[in-house]
């Protein structure tokens, strides 16, 4: 599968988000592959307020079936959430599992105005909540057995990976 | 190589009852998911719902503040249910037997037990009694060991100097009657602190205390010089009655921290101690209250840390 480039999805996103920005919202990126892309979207929008991140590892529905994630990261919103318009970013929209968790976590810092949701990669089929995208770069079908995310080099450069998921 | 209690036969932490043992991967684990925790009390709701459902069983066998209100704020923070047993000696000499008593909470569909007990094994006990899908976490055996101590000591540690393959760390005080003072001597080596010292005189040592890996001090002036954190143990007034010391007055004149002796250490040490504090004794106040004093995050951090524990421990 021709997969597109992480860049060209990132560039679109923006040209799309621009012109529904207001003073009072801010992005929020969900570890990790949301907030490699949140760090990259952020420039290309003029926000003034700088970019959150949120780890949903204490809000997951699978806690019960696998335990703790193995990596948990630090959640950093250096603005209240309260009253403000968040912009969720994430790279991969598939069960929509995570978004719901990620709205609950943002609900336990306070009462957002507002939530959208963008994403590099809408992935169709199989989505197991009730839960859309506001802006999405691309959408993919991509077989069962393979996974799609973000990976970042180096350089700092994303870029889209298929896996087979083994 | 004889399998350790603590462990699931995948390696996964299933109790905890010692760091002794422990490996280095399983101790940074449970540091950087307290890292992650540390914003959950930043939060509007400083709740998350991780164990939503799960009954939490605080068994304290003895006496203890702070340790059992953080495993308490740490278990409601998780979305637990708690429940509080002071068990004294009156209830005990009713005849029933700390298994008896845990196999009646077993009953009640308890997940998990936080056991704090005078005689050193006593959570080992548990843990070894209990079915397969209880935890047993240990907060204070004897003199054995308090893991969730030392843990919550190198996570402070860690947040203020950031790595530890370049410290120098000062354990000041009653070693030997300290559960407090074996678990930091266990963290601090396993996770690659290359120097630790024990500063104490000869009657509060262990015998062989050199094979736990440390440096051993008589006189504090020279232990200090150089280190980068002090950790000053709570010299229990117990001790003040047998011959092992003469006078708190004395013991303060020579092991009891000052500013003119943390003047010895580096400039950017830091002053830890696991409380309740002796002021006068083991610390004096202006040292205490004083800059380089993290006495009271060290409380704050305990909350985090005890979360990471009873969160991983929950999962596996």
């Amino acid at each position: 599968m021709n997969l597109p480039s992480a860049n060209s999805l990132i560039a679109q996103l923006a040209a799309a988000i621009k012109p529904t920005l207001t003073s009072n919202t801010v992005l929020v990126g969900m570890h990790t592959g949301g907030v490699w892309a949140a760090e990259h979207l952020h420039p290309l929008l003029d926000i003034n307020m700088p970019h959150g991140s949120l780890d949903i590892s204490f809000y997951r529905d699978d806690f019960e079936r696998i335990g703790l994630h193995a990596q948990v990261k630090p959640t950093r919103l250096p603005f209240e959430v309260e009253g403000r318009d968040i912009l969720l970013i994430d790279d991969v929209l598939y069960t929509g599992r995570s978004v719901r968790a990620a709205m609950n976590a943002l609900f336990d810092y306070g009462r957002p105005a507002k939530i959208r949701l963008a994403v590099l990669i809408d992935r169709v089929g199989d989505r197991q909540l009730p839960i859309a995208a506001d802006f999405v770069g691309a959408a993919l079908r991509v077989p069962s057995h393979q996974h799609i995310h973000l990976v970042r080099d180096d350089e700092l450069q994303l870029d889209l990976k298929l896996v087979d998921i083994s | 190589m004889t399998i350790n209690p603590q462990l699931n036969a995948d390696g996964s932490l299933r109790h905890l009852l010692t760091i002794d043992g422990l490996p280095r991967a399983i101790l940074t684990h449970i540091l950087d998911t307290a890292e992650g925790f540390i914003s959950v009390s930043e939060q509007e709701v400083k709740k998350v719902p991780l164990l939503r459902g799960k009954a939490i069983f605080n068994l304290f066998f003895e006496a203890s503040t702070r340790t059992r209100t953080t495993f308490e704020i740490a278990a409601k923070r998780l979305s637990a249910d708690v429940i509080n047993l002071n068990i004294n000696a009156s209830s005990q000499s009713k005849g029933e037997t700390l298994l008896d008593t845990v196999d009646n909470l077993s009953a009640m569909q308890a997940d998990m037990f936080v056991v704090r007990h005078a005689q050193s094994g006593a959570a080992h006990m548990i843990a070894r009694h209990v079915a397969p899908h209880i935890h047993v976490v240990n907060a204070g055996d004897g003199r054995h060991a308090h893991p969730t101590q030392g843990l919550l000591d190198v996570f402070t540690i860690r947040k203020y100097k950031g790595e530890f393959h370049n410290l120098r760390v000062a354990i000041v005080g009653d070693v030997l009657h300290s559960r407090v003072a074996r678990s930091q001597i266990h963290a601090l080596t396993t996770l690659g602190v290359p120097e630790v010292r024990v500063i104490a005189p000869k009657t509060l040592l262990p015998v062989g205390v050199e094979q736990m890996g440390v440096h051993v001090y008589h006189d504090m002036l020279q232990g200090l010089k150089d280190v980068d954190v002090v950790i000053m143990l709570r010299l229990q007034n117990e001790r003040m009655r047998g011959a092992r010391l003469p006078s708190s007055q004395e013991y303060f004149k020579y092991y009891g921290l000052t500013q003119e002796k943390l003047a010895l250490a580096r400039p950017d040490a830091i002053v830890m101690h696991p409380g309740p504090m002796n002021r006068g004794v083991e610390i004096d106040s202006s040292v205490a209250d004083g800059k380089q004093s993290v006495i009271l995050p060290q409380v704050t951090y305990g909350i985090a840390v005890r979360m990471a524990v009873m969160s991983i421990l929950a999962g596996n």
